[in-house]
């Protein structure tokens, strides 16, 4: 049997993944992926946050220290591998190139991470309608531009972040078009492509994509405070591309499979497992981090895998209570900081609530 | 009156961030155009001269201690928000100039005429550059210094080189 498993290659299950060696936890990491780091090698912007951490610092720099911390402690990483299922005592089904096997393991890290959500509208099935990650993909890591003139759908920080690297790469953004009355991520991001002259239309919403093999053009409209398209205020746009950036929902499948108790909290992504101050979930043994627990930035997430990774450790006995409950402080008091001021409140606020309602039910 | 156009200087000029008008006629200073509660303070250790404090909570907005900055610029490509720029009012009886971070290619090179934007992207004037720090000095962000009229330098922010057909 395996001492603990992490799955999920992203920068949480990386964090976790090192915190725990770094005690000596002989851990495996397994990701479906060809490459490790999830989100982060398609990083190219500088992160925010705290300048004593990664802040400062473009993300795939970030990817590559995750990649030799873990490396030189000896980490596994098992790579395009998927882990299909989750059953009873913490054992896993997975599906490596050759084989399909079973596993277990001791205790069990979940770091799946997020999907991106849809915008359903007419022509969204057609060629050139692509999630922000998708773009991200091709441009930042296959260096393939996949359109020329976009339209941005979402203003919060990917929307935002993802149009920058598009100018950046060369094309033309010709518009963000965000639902709400107000921009939805930083104004510092959004300042960086309305100088470079995009239009970020607040209360606009897409309302039809056309062409013959693929995007052609757009039409978007102004909407009412009910959210409903405004007569007459539609405008057309020549677009190759419509790039959605419309908020993400936690992978809690795997959790689902597991039976980890669910509660519904919308402002950080809808379902996510209900887990206590070590993020372990109602499964005793299974432990989760990362945007899989609430959709965060990747900083939290680092630090949300880092506390599971000392838990971990300590529940398996590899370091003493006090050494464990020092460094929690350490990492909880680097959580709030990430969560303070008025963009984080609303996720802070969901965090108390799933702690509580664990506290609640459990006494743990 | 508190103005709530995003892309007018006054929306900014109020911040700790930003010099008073006194500063400003001095010559070489930064301004920070960080006006929301972000957990950040990248600024504050990228300024060796402590020009810059963010303190605790993490969340304060930078506030510019103006008489320690010189405008040299260092806290330009720091910021992940790419919200300082430096202005320098003394730069010929005429002209100021705008040093701003630039993560484009290509490079506009010395000397070269350049059309300026304003916050919201929108053509004001034509400047020319007068010097580019490499963008390997910085980790890939260059920083761009344009030659303007003095009574732009309340607004250009950007520059736009036209593509050569």
């Amino acid at each position: 049997m395996e001492e603990a498993i992490v799955i999920g290659a992203g920068p949480a299950g990386l964090s976790a993944a090192i915190e725990a060696a770094k005690y000596g936890v002989k851990i495996t990491v397994i990701d479906e992926n060809s490459r490790p780091g999830g989100q982060l090698f398609k990083q190219i912007h500088r992160f925010f946050g705290s300048s004593a951490h990664f802040a400062g610092t473009r993300g795939y720099e970030i990817g590559n220290y995750l990649l030799s911390e873990s490396k030189s402690l000896g980490v596994r990483v098992l790579l395009n591998t998927a882990v299909w299922g989750i059953f009873s005592e913490n054992r896993l089904g997975i599906k490596t190139e050759e084989k399909t096997e079973i596993i277990q393991a001791k205790k069990i890290i979940i770091a799946t991470g997020a999907s991106e959500n849809p915008v359903c509208f007419p022509g969204w099935t057609l060629p050139g309608v692509m999630g922000a990650g998708a773009v991200q993909t091709m441009m930042n890591l296959h260096r393939v531009l996949p359109g020329k003139k976009i339209l941005m759908v979402g203003s919060g920080n990917v929307g935002l972040i993802v149009s920058y690297q598009l100018l950046q790469a060369g094309a033309d953004v010709i518009a963000v078009v965000e639902l709400l009355p107000e921009i939805g991520g930083y104004l510092v991001h959004a300042m960086k492509i309305a100088r470079a002259g995009v239009n970020i239309f607040t209360s606009h919403t897409i309302i039809k994509a056309e062409g013959r093999n693929g995007v052609q053009k757009v039409i978007v409209g102004k909407v009412d405070e009910k959210f409903q398209i405004i007569k007459g205020s539609e405008k057309e746009y020549k677009v190759d591309l419509i790039c959605i950036a419309a908020g993400l929902t936690p992978l809690i499948e795997l959790c689902m499979m597991a039976g980890c108790e669910l509660s519904y909290l919308q402002s950080i992504g809808g379902f996510v497992p209900l887990h206590n101050e070590d993020m372990e979930t109602t499964v005793p043994g299974v432990y989760i981090a990362g945007d899989v627990s609430g959709i965060e930035e990747a900083s939290t997430a680092i630090e949300e895998g880092r506390l599971t990774g000392v838990a971990v450790a300590e529940s398996l006995g590899f370091i003493s209570k006090k050494m464990a409950k020092e460094r929690k402080i350490e990492i909880w008091s680097n959580l709030a900081e990430l969560r303070s001021g008025p963009f984080g409140e609303e996720k802070r606020i969901a965090k108390e609530c799933l702690l509580r309602e664990f506290k609640t039910k459990y006494g743990r | 009156m508190e103005d709530k156009n995003i892309f007018s200087e006054s929306y900014y000029s109020n911040s700790p961030g930003y010099p008073s008008e006194e500063r400003l006629r001095k010559g070489k200073v930064a301004i920070i155009e960080c006006v929301e509660e972000i957990p950040c303070n990248v600024c504050e250790i990228a300024c060796r001269k402590g020009a810059i404090r963010v303190g605790k909570p993490i969340t304060n907005l930078p506030e510019l201690i103006e008489e320690k900055c010189t405008g040299c610029g260092q806290c330009i490509p720091g910021c992940p928000g790419l919200a300082i720029f430096c202005i320098d009012n003394n730069y010929s009886k005429t002209h100021s100039t705008i040093s701003l971070p630039y993560e484009f290619l290509p490079l506009p090179e010395k000397g070269q005429i350049v059309f300026c934007l304003n916050r919201s992207g929108k053509e004001i004037c034509k400047g020319m550059i007068v010097r580019v720090v490499p963008p390997e000095k910085n980790n890939h962000t260059a920083i761009v210094t344009v030659a303007i009229l003095k009574r732009y330098s309340g607004d250009v922010r950007w520059i736009k080189i036209k593509r050569k057909k």
